[in-house]
């Protein structure tokens, strides 16, 4: 889905950020354009998870330099939630429970948020009952799971079925996937990785951030970073996740001294 | 003006002792006589806002027919269906011109003598200052038996006056295997004052619920509650109570398991903002073996307002088998709002399983940042979120309390 004239999403330069003192990345830089899929891999530690935290504006996290812009809009400065009405979603690698919150009301007016941004009219409660209800096809869940409190009691994979929902529900313009292969088992896998297939288009683009070829070998990327140390190292495609796979890790140290390359 | 000439200037502006709580009141008023208010020495008292309280004591008493036509709130939310009301219109003679449904009567004057005031005695409580101030300024009782037969919804409102204070008090006998599901509803109204005490005896395998709305929600609004509830065997208690809007509030809900193999749960939620202060101060004792408790006290606290919770539960030597649960979470929303919990557990019997827990936190910073990476806006993320927390008492209710609005009233206080 590539092409020459496709539009910049996000452009991260020289990212340099921390977390209660302790600084975490330092110097990312990372360009994706329409249409891409981007997968992020790394030890843990490495600051994949941070660096999709200070993408979506999560206030423990404090940029000291660099640079984010989304279509060519500075973001650093927006809440969270205005990131989030513009387009970025993130998928958590967590998904916390919200004992008392209704997964049905909160779906809705969170799609309500980013319709209003795109000059589309908001949803009556039937009107989005019949969305959600076409939506759930898309990760197979059962509608039972409106009915409750949010993300209260799930699995670990209905959880991450739940993050996908939410994806279909917001059409982001850019959706950065924190470890949502992790914890699932090989069909859940296939159901969220047939999700993402699903919800890629061409003017959006996809982060996903994994331990683990395998889900790339159900979504396949068009780039694949390597980060250590909080910033990514190397660049590669396909090829270079499977590289990864057969030798480990130790692949990374042996290629990190003064190959600092990047895309 | 200092408290003792407060509390002098209160009994002498009393209605004569008289009528057939003339005992009651005798009573009542020779404790204030003797002991005066209570004082930061009064264990129960002492995180008590005294100048609140004194408040509460100087509002004028005498209520005229003058007061019940111009300041009494009379427009409610349309009656359900399924739910008979009686408001309590605290002009003397009124309270008992009530036309009841079938299967609740009027306790006949014999019955009323064998049973009132036993349950608050039997609560043992030494300076009972709540049920005092109530018997020496009560002057009327509603006093009804709910049948055995009985299986219906029943609603209590009692409002108060404006610039007034009124003592109101009830008395229920719930006879052998009745269901009852009662909504109790108390509100404010602008500088006013209530005192109300009810007396609940639940007979052998009667179930209770009993939802209390408690509002103030006007200016400078107060009220001083005590709830007795004596539950024979078999019985099932189960309380849902929200307190708000009150600049003073004191509730004192007081469960007797009489002979043990009873269970009870009590919900609780109070919201204070501003300066207010409410109060819980619960105790339930199991006077025989085998009883359940399940307690969850709620409290959220903003701007500059007060939260107090203090839960007694009492487990003497003959209550074995006992299972207790209680857990006290508090939320608070503000560096200058203030939460006092105390849990009182006085455990003597050696085979029973209690339990007990206290929290007091601030809205979760990573459940606020999930909505928020959805688009929600800060206010009504918070919003949800606040709903959530009250959502484990308010979703009790039965649907038709919701014409209270009082889950509007409680998403009013939203920080901005």
């Amino acid at each position: 889905m590539i092409s020459s004239t496709s539009e910049t999403i996000l452009s991260i330069q020289d990212l340099h950020a921390s977390v209660e003192e302790q600084k975490i990345l330092n110097g990312v830089n990372l360009l994706v354009k329409e249409g891409e899929i981007h997968a992020i891999m790394g030890r843990n530690g490495s600051g994949k998870s941070t660096l999709s935290k200070v993408i979506a504006g999560h206030p423990s996290y404090k940029v000291i330099a660099g640079s984010i812009q989304f279509k060519g809009t500075d973001i650093l400065e927006l809440a969270p939630e205005e990131r989030a009405r513009i387009g970025i979603f993130l998928g958590f690698q967590y998904p916390v429970e919200i004992p008392g919150v209704s997964n049905l009301e909160f779906l809705r007016v969170a799609t309500n948020s980013r319709r209003k941004e795109l000059l589309k009219s908001e949803l009556d409660t039937f009107e989005f009952e019949d969305l959600v209800k076409e939506r759930l096809k898309i990760v197979e869940m059962d509608a039972a799971f409106l009915e409750r409190s949010v993300n209260e009691g799930f699995s670990g994979g209905e959880k991450k079925r739940n993050e996908i929902l939410q994806m279909a529900l917001l059409e982001p313009v850019i959706s950065i996937l924190d470890e949502t292969d992790s914890g699932l088992d090989i069909d859940a896998l296939r159901i969220v990785a047939s999700g993402i297939n699903k919800l890629s288009q061409p003017n959006s683009a996809t982060i996903l951030i994994t331990h683990y070829q395998r889900l790339l070998n159900e979504i396949t990327p068009d780039f694949v970073h390597i980060m250590a140390d909080g910033k990514i190292i190397k660049t590669g495609n396909k090829e270079l996740a499977i590289d990864l796979e057969k030798s480990g890790y130790d692949f990374i140290d042996k290629n990190i001294k003064g190959t600092g390359m990047t895309q | 003006m200092n408290s003792s000439n407060i509390c002098k200037k209160w009994l002498n502006s009393l209605p004569p002792i008289e009528g057939y709580l003339k005992n009651e009141q005798s009573i009542g008023r020779e404790f204030f006589s003797e002991q005066g208010m209570p004082s930061k020495k009064d264990e129960a008292w002492r995180l008590s806002n005294f100048n609140k309280l004194n408040n509460f004591l100087s509002l004028p008493t005498i209520i005229d027919c003058e007061d019940i036509k111009s300041k009494f709130q009379s427009i409610f939310p349309e009656k359900d269906k399924n739910r008979e009301r009686i408001i309590i219109n605290p002009n003397r003679i009124s309270i008992l011109n009530i036309n009841l449904p079938n299967g609740i009567e009027k306790l006949s004057d014999r019955e009323i003598e064998e049973n009132i005031g036993k349950i608050v005695k039997s609560s043992n409580i030494k300076n009972d200052i709540s049920v005092c101030l109530n018997q020496a300024s009560s002057s009327e009782l509603l006093a009804l038996k709910v049948k055995s037969n009985f299986n219906q919804s029943l609603e209590i409102v009692i409002p108060s006056i404006e610039e007034k204070s009124i003592s109101t008090r009830i008395f229920l006998l719930i006879e052998e295997g009745a269901k009852l599901d009662l909504l109790q509803i108390f509100l404010g109204n602008n500088n006013s004052a209530q005192n109300n005490l009810t007396e609940i005896k639940l007979e052998s395998k009667v179930e209770l619920t009993h939802g209390l709305i408690s509002l103030g929600e006007k200016k400078e609004s107060s009220s001083i509650c005590t709830l007795a509830v004596e539950q024979s065997k078999k019985s099932k208690y189960s309380l849902h109570s929200i307190h708000h809007g009150w600049d003073y509030a004191r509730f004192e809900p007081r469960i007797i398991q009489s002979e043990g193999e009873a269970s009870t749960i009590i919900k609780g939620l109070q919201v204070t903002k501003s300066k207010e202060q409410i109060a819980t101060h619960s105790l339930i004792r199991f006077e025989g073996p085998n009883g359940k408790l399940d307690q969850l006290q709620k409290a959220v606290a903003s701007e500059y307002s007060h939260c107090i919770f203090n839960g007694s539960i009492e487990v003497p030597q003959k209550a074995q088998k006992t299972e207790a649960a209680q857990l006290s979470r508090n939320l608070l929303l503000s560096k200058r709002a203030r939460i006092d919990t105390k849990p009182e557990l006085e455990i003597v019997a050696d085979d029973v399983r209690c339990t007990h827990g206290a929290t007091v936190s601030q809205l979760q910073d990573e459940e606020l940042f999930y909505l928020l990476s959805r688009g929600i806006d800060n206010k009504h993320a918070n919003s949800l979120l606040l709903k959530g927390y009250y959502d484990e008492v308010i979703s009790h209710f039965p649907k038709s309390a919701r014409k209270w609005n009082f889950i509007e009233k409680l998403m009013q206080d939203i920080k901005k």
